[in-house]
């Protein structure tokens, strides 16, 4: 019994963490490879999982629905939208220093809470959407449905990783390197600086929607606590620091590995009386916080360093 | 007439408010965007610190807050100094940006020791209830809004004079300006680092002060405020102080009198969404004038 | 006679292949040296080494026969050096005079009025200006707040980059004259200039640069009338 129940535990931590290593996957193309900060991860998160939540689910008095429609046009349509909120924030932007950035993008995350939680026809405030549909929902109910679920974010997880490896080496991404690098002679060798930025952010922010979007499917129920910046947001960025910014292999092993902690510790503290539940919880904030610190000052690079790509050598 | 004083009373009064709250807290986030150069994402916590550093002290001397307030800016001081030394500082050498994270790391740490040290006392600075200030028969105002106002005004002087009449103060500016030149020019750039902080930190812990004595402390308070007070300073111009104190009352007056019955029975825009005019505000300013009414400077 | 300057050996650069290299230079008390050479020789980077501003890989600077070379840029004013880079010299949103007042806070004079007085004598069209952001003003006029600026830490050697860079003739022949003037008021002077036959011929003592290295050196004059130094760099007749 005690068996099934770590192999449970273990399957929804990977679950997260594939979902995880989604969002690092993400940021690290808008920060590793194009130097963007997007300090609004969580709107876009946001963004892509009411949009699935509203598309999948049957007819509901509640929130707008009854679109019935499959989980893969919804999870599609969340990165469409997501990927378009991100070209509006960057767009604006993209011709500022990177600070403004960051700031229109914890505004665009704040707004979208916002419409979220007082645009109830649209999605039912502060209560939520319930009833989100799982793949393959009628075929198969709980644990082998996560164990499905699991199958199926690790799929997209994987996906992400070659496109984003092909990103990489492609021209585009090398030019987009050379600008992170040095914006100022890749501008004079006549390279598109903006429009580069601006595929980056939105790319990002698209997949960011789609990351939303299976989370809501996982959870079956969506609020706006799902955009909890601290979750989201920092704690993204906390794993992409540690996993090696600018790799991808890093991303993964720092979303899995920090999860992985951060989850062990919520169990651990779980057992403790009530009072104490909630002072750990802010240790755990105030630790992340350091540890955020530490990361950026002794490991630049992180985990895992960022290996240049071979180049060919005509002999 | 009478539509007139109830516009006063209710909408532009408070405005002046909460702009004066983000007006503080704005100009520190210039300074700091001008001097240092890059986006201070750790401001409203500071807010926060200053806020419950006087709200300690009223636990132990139950006297009017704002006679408190040094406790408040003392420990906002004294945090923002540390955090320069052990989290900012190390990363001076690298792309701004990296500063942006670590701070953004610091509003964390911030927000999570209020959360530890405070979250279960008292979080109100006076409890009864807060008889208005009756001026002129017909203007009734809160107290407590009048003593924010009018201090603001009194700050605002003082550091004008203090930029433009002091040593520090024009080596501030000058550091602002051009800091290798500044350099060229003999100026001891660390010290003008440390006043940085000093007067960023003293005059956030005076906004969350008058932040919390408006409803109460809560360790949200500061973070809740960041988006207005950066769109403030930009609004003012990155670099211009006394521009982020015109920025801060604007946006205050904006945020509070849009939600008036312009035209009709409903409001311009719906209370709850107050905090998206900010926002609102800051996109325009990105779009059609970044550096600003004051024209700060951008980079 | 030891130097009021002295580079020794100075091989510096910006991080990646050194710019200067070896580079040997006195400046004695009380003259006007001038460095001259074809873009790209280092002779702004050498002036930027002395400042500090640079990464020095080897060699060393003595100031009154004390090594400043590794001191921070901002150490020099109160040991009597003062600098004027050739772009960016002014503080634009600060005023004329707190631009000179800010000259001072390193190594305030004993009566700063005075200081202020002099410095206006030497450039009186700043007279009616002083409340003016320095920004304002013309390219001309920038220039002489930068260098009074530079002056009102009564210095004892003046570092001046390009000054007459972008200037008009007219100011031209005003800031050689001016350089004199402050040499009549004991300043010592080194500046690297493009101009090279006109600061040659105000020049005490004259370094050619070529290819971050010592090419010559020798009295104004002497370069002056140096067959390769005149069809190399000063563009043929005298």
């Amino acid at each position: 019994m005690e068996l099934s129940g770590l192999a449970f535990y273990l399957v929804s931590v990977l679950i997260a963490g594939g979902i995880y290593a989604i969002l690092c996957l993400a940021l690290n193309i808008q920060w590793g490879m194009g130097g963007l900060f997007n300090a609004g991860i969580a709107g876009f998160f946001a963004v892509g999982a009411y949009t699935s939540a509203i598309l999948t689910t049957a007819p509901s008095t509640r929130h707008l629905g009854g679109f019935d429609l499959p989980i893969p046009v919804g999870l599609l349509v969340a990165g469409l939208v997501a990927g378009l909120t991100g070209a509006a924030v960057a767009k604006i932007c993209v011709r500022l220093k990177s600070d403004y950035l960051a700031m229109a993008s914890i505004g665009i995350a704040e707004t979208l809470r916002l419409i979220i939680v007082n645009e109830a026809w649209l999605t039912n405030g502060s209560l939520g959407i319930a009833g989100i549909p799982r793949p393959f929902g009628d075929l198969a109910t709980g644990r082998s449905s996560d164990i499905l679920y699991l199958a199926v974010v690790w799929a997209i997880v994987i996906a992400v990783y070659v496109l984003s490896q092909r990103l990489y080496d492609s021209p585009w991404g090398r030019t987009l390197r050379a600008i992170r690098d040095n914006e100022a002679s890749a501008r004079a060798a006549g390279k598109d600086v903006e429009r580069f930025r601006l595929q980056t952010f939105v790319i990002g922010a698209a997949i960011m929607g789609v990351a939303g979007a299976l989370s809501a499917h996982y959870f079956k129920f969506l609020s706006p606590s799902a955009t909890e910046p601290l979750l989201v947001t920092f704690l993204v960025w906390v794993m992409l620091m540690a996993g090696g910014s600018g790799n991808n292999k890093g991303a993964i092993l720092g979303a899995v590995a920090i999860w992985f902690i951060w989850s062990a510790t919520e169990i651990l503290t779980s057992r403790l009386p009530p009072e104490w539940i909630t002072r750990s919880s802010y240790i755990r904030m105030l630790l992340v916080g350091l540890l955020l610190q530490f990361v950026l000052q002794k490991f630049r690079s992180g985990l895992i360093p960022e290996k240049s790509p071979k180049t060919h050598h005509p002999d | 007439m009478n539509e007139i004083i109830t516009f006063i009373n209710l909408y532009l009064v408070p405005g002046l408010t909460i702009g004066s709250v983000y007006a503080l807290g704005a100009v520190g986030i210039s300074m700091i965007f001008g001097i240092l150069r890059f986006a201070h994402f750790a401001h409203g916590d500071l807010m926060t610190i200053g806020g419950y550093g006087v709200l300690t002290a009223i636990w132990l001397i139950p006297v009017n807050p704002l006679l408190l307030l040094p406790f408040g800016i003392v420990l906002a001081i004294v945090a923002a100094l540390a955090v320069d030394r052990f989290f900012y500082k190390p990363l001076r050498d690298l792309p701004t940006i990296y500063t942006v994270i670590a701070s953004f790391g610091v509003a964390l740490i911030f927000r999570s020791l209020a959360q530890l040290f405070w979250s279960s006392g008292n979080q109100v600075f006076q409890s009864g209830v807060r008889r208005p200030l009756v001026l002129f028969d017909t203007f009734r105002i809160s107290a407590l809004h009048a003593q924010v106002i009018v201090l603001t005004i009194l700050i605002a002087i003082a550091l004008h004079l203090f930029l433009t009449r002091s040593k520090t103060g024009r080596s501030m500016r000058a550091v602002s300006d051009d800091p290798e030149l500044a350099a060229v020019a003999g100026l001891d750039t660390e010290k003008v680092v440390r006043w940085t902080w000093i007067i960023g930190a003293a005059l956030a812990a005076t906004a969350g002060v008058f932040a919390g004595m408006d409803t109460s402390m809560h360790p949200n308070l500061g973070w809740n405020l960041l988006l207005p007070m950066f769109a403030a300073a930009i609004l003012g111009g990155i670099g211009k102080p006394m521009g982020a104190i015109a920025g801060g009352l604007i946006i205050g007056i904006a945020e509070e009198t849009l939600t008036y019955t312009w035209f009709g029975p409903d409001p311009l825009i719906a209370p709850s969404y107050k905090s998206a005019v900010a926002f609102l505000i800051m996109v325009g300013l990105l779009i059609f004038r970044p550096q600003g009414l004051f024209k700060g400077r951008l980079l | 006679m030891s130097a009021l300057l002295s580079v020794r050996t100075l091989t510096a650069g910006y991080g990646g292949p050194p710019i200067i290299d070896g580079i040997n230079l006195d400046v004695a008390e009380h003259e006007i040296a001038v460095i001259i050479g074809p873009n790209g020789a280092g002779k702004s980077t050498l002036l930027k080494s002395i400042f500090a501003l640079t990464k020095i890989v080897s060699g060393e600077v003595l100031f009154e026969g004390r090594e400043i070379t590794r001191l921070k840029t901002a150490a020099l004013v109160p040991l009597g050096i003062s600098a004027v880079p050739q772009s960016k010299n002014v503080f634009p949103t600060l005023s004329v005079e707190e631009n000179f007042d800010v000259g001072t806070y390193a190594a305030p004079p004993a009566d700063r009025n005075a200081v202020l007085d002099k410095v206006l004598t030497l450039f009186p069209d700043l007279r009616d200006k002083l409340r003016q952001p320095a920004g304002e003003l013309s390219g001309g006029q920038r220039q002489m707040v930068a260098m009074g600026r530079a002056l009102m830490s009564e210095p004892k050697l003046l570092l001046l980059d390009e000054p007459t860079a972008g200037l008009s003739p007219a100011y031209l022949e005003k800031i050689f004259d001016l350089l004199l003037d402050i040499r009549k008021g004991g300043v010592t002077i080194l500046m690297v200039e493009q101009n090279a036959k006109q600061a040659l011929r105000i020049a005490d003592t004259g370094h050619v640069l070529v290819n971050g290295q010592n090419f010559a050196s020798g009295t104004g004059k002497a370069l002056l009338e140096d067959e390769t130094v005149r069809r190399s760099f000063l563009g043929g007749a005298a």
